[in-house]
């Protein structure tokens, strides 16, 4: 998986209310979802979000609560992947599972600012900053996760032992 | 053979093996798996789309729709209408609603759900609070509880372990809430990601389960994957007479491996007040001084027990909250509803003139049931106070616990307990 898109910026610690506020979790509609998504944050997010765009932010993105419908918002307003210097473990966990890409990267966040373009390599890692000619490489995802992301996620995983 | 923490032989012994290590990846079984009216819609969508047709132990999947209980508005219904219709059709033993619905962290345990030794999952953060009766529980998302309710069992990474031992007599006015309170604004948001939590030490022992409840409740603040206690004698008085299944405790060795071991002296640690807007904002109530309050929310699965109820009654008989100051109080299930009107915890509460409301989440994630405005500024057992946390994303929330939150209702201001008893 590559892909190509504009940055947007954030800092440390953005909690689940942040990326999509509990006043709209009585439904879990991705594109409804998606209107709200970091709108306690940044207002102008989800109505100037292009399709592609890349979220890149500080340490311990997405902690707080379980919902599911973070990374859910986060994908379907259009964000091709998150990067960031780290995850907090339940949002990590339901990345994979849904299938939102994420990374982890110090270099990259260091260095990227709100605008640039970056170009992501999933499989290899790579991440370039176009705009401002840098290349780095992600921390490696573990293999346990990389084969999740080849069966489509955990459902099609299950599917696929014969769990059901 | 290596020796184990308490939550490393809890792993083992789920995934059916002699030995686990920090870092190994193990296919685990699950005894409870629990989703709300947030999370479970999901679950329950994921369940039907790979074509799932019955789950994995109808008495192991638990539906609790505590969050905008009673339901809000026609979404928010439309939601528990899904939890309700998959009960009927699963024939789930443990489902919830109106009467008998409490916030999910406080009813499992009172129950007998959830008991010591257990390996919990729910959707829903603040899982990681069955830690207090020593089991392994955590937060997962939806997509994995779906994958529990199929197939019984989850993939887990083996935790590192952090210890922190609690030495010494805690101060008057001090609980559980302090000690993690204190602990965050220590290590921070983060301090303790992917790790479990370990509380040990003289003053754990002689904690009661309330307050290990709220200390393990927040081990999520702190990024950890959960928090335990080592289940004693307060743990089996507890759960003796409410346990549903077999239980087991377990222990950690002796020289079992900790990626750090951190000391407190009790002696050393007042009430603790979270400033806005990150738990781990964290600082003694006396020295946060003149911080004008419009509300008051006592209640939630961090602090919404009898235990708290009875504190707060403590604090608030023959008081009166102070003029414009808007006291909520909200018995976390209807066990503890019906208790503290018993006790007459309600008279007190009333004539203070604070609104009690049903056993909700309500406020605590800014559902409903007392939403701040833009400048408003709360006092709250809860344990969040994220930006919007609560309301307006201008409003602001302090997280402490039910004898500060009752001292502050009065005096219109975050208070010391001691300004006011
Ligand atoms: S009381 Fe608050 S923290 Fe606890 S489960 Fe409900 S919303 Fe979550």
């Amino acid at each position: 998986m590559k892909f190509t898109g504009n940055v947007w910026k954030y800092g440390a610690d953005i909690d689940t209310d942040r990326i999509i506020p509990a006043r709209y979790l009585n439904t879990s509609d991705p594109l409804e979802l998606a209107k709200h998504c970091m709108e306690d944050e940044d207002p102008a997010f989800a109505s100037r979000v292009q399709q592609g765009d890349i979220i890149v932010a500080e340490k311990n993105f997405g902690c707080g609560s379980s919902r599911e419908h973070a990374p859910i918002a986060i994908k379907a307003a259009g964000i091709s992947c998150v990067i960031a210097r780290s995850f907090a473990r339940i949002f990590y966990r339901n990345s994979f599972n849904m299938g939102l890409p994420i990374l982890e990267s110090d270099e990259a966040v260091d260095t990227a600012s709100r605008g640039d373009v970056l170009e992501v390599d999933m499989d290899s890692g790579k991440i370039h900053n176009v705009t401002k000619g840098l290349r780095f490489k992600a921390r490696p995802v573990p293999p346990f996760m990389q084969e999740l992301i080849k069966a489509g996620g955990l459902m099609e995983s299950i599917r696929k032992r014969g769990g059901i | 053979m290596r020796p184990m923490t308490i939550t490393e032989k809890i792993l083992a012994k789920h995934a059916g093996l002699k030995v686990v290590t920090p870092g190994d990846l193990i296919n685990a079984k699950v005894d409870i798996a629990l989703g709300n009216d947030i999370t479970a819609p999901i679950a329950i969508s994921e369940f039907r789309r790979i074509g799932a047709k019955k789950v994995f132990n109808r008495n192991k999947v638990i539906l609790v729709p505590d969050h905008f209980t009673p339901n809000k508005d026609i979404k928010s219904a439309t939601q528990v209408k899904i939890l309700r219709d998959f009960a009927l059709e699963q024939k789930l033993t443990h489902y919830y609603e109106g009467g008998d619905v409490g916030v999910e962290h406080a009813l499992l345990p009172e129950k007998g759900i959830v008991v010591p030794g257990d390996l919990v999952i729910g959707a829903d953060s603040h899982t990681c609070t069955y830690g207090a009766l020593g089991a392994f529980s955590t937060g997962v998302g939806s997509t994995d509880l779906a994958a529990v309710m199929i197939t019984g069992e989850l993939w887990f990474k083996v935790p590192e372990s952090i210890k922190f031992v609690f030495r010494g007599k805690l101060r008057k006015w001090v609980s559980g809430k302090d000690l993690i309170l204190r602990i965050i604004g220590d290590i921070g948001v983060d301090g303790a990601l992917y790790k479990a939590m370990e509380f040990t030490g003289g003053a754990i022992e002689s904690l009661s389960i309330e307050s290990r409840m709220a200390m393990c409740n927040m081990a999520i603040e702190a990024g950890a994957k959960s928090g335990i206690i080592p289940p004693d004698a307060i743990t089996k008085a507890y759960v003796e007479k409410r346990a549903e299944r077999p239980y087991k405790f377990y222990s950690s060795d002796k020289d079992a491996v900790y990626s750090e071991v951190r000391e407190y002296d009790c002696a050393d640690i007042e009430p603790q007040v979270a400033c806005p807007h990150l738990p781990e904002n964290t600082k003694n109530v006396s020295e946060v001084k003149n911080v004008r309050i419009d509300q008051v929310v006592i209640g939630s699965c961090t602090n919404g027990r009898l235990e708290d109820l009875a504190v707060a009654a403590k604090i608030l008989k023959g008081k009166k909250v102070a003029r414009l100051v808007r006291l909520i109080v909200i018995p976390a299930t209807p066990f503890i509803y019906s208790e503290a009107m018993k006790r007459g915890y309600f008279d007190i509460f009333l004539k203070a003139g604070a609104v009690i409301s049903p056993p909700t989440c309500g406020p605590c994630l800014g559902g409903h049931m007392g939403i701040l405005a833009a400048g408003e500024r709360a006092v709250a057992t809860t344990n969040r106070n994220f930006v919007g946390r609560m309301g307006d994303v201008k409003s602001e929330v302090y997280l402490a616990n039910p004898a500060v939150a009752a001292a502050s209702a009065v005096k219109g201001k975050i208070a010391h307990p001691d300004e006011v008893v």
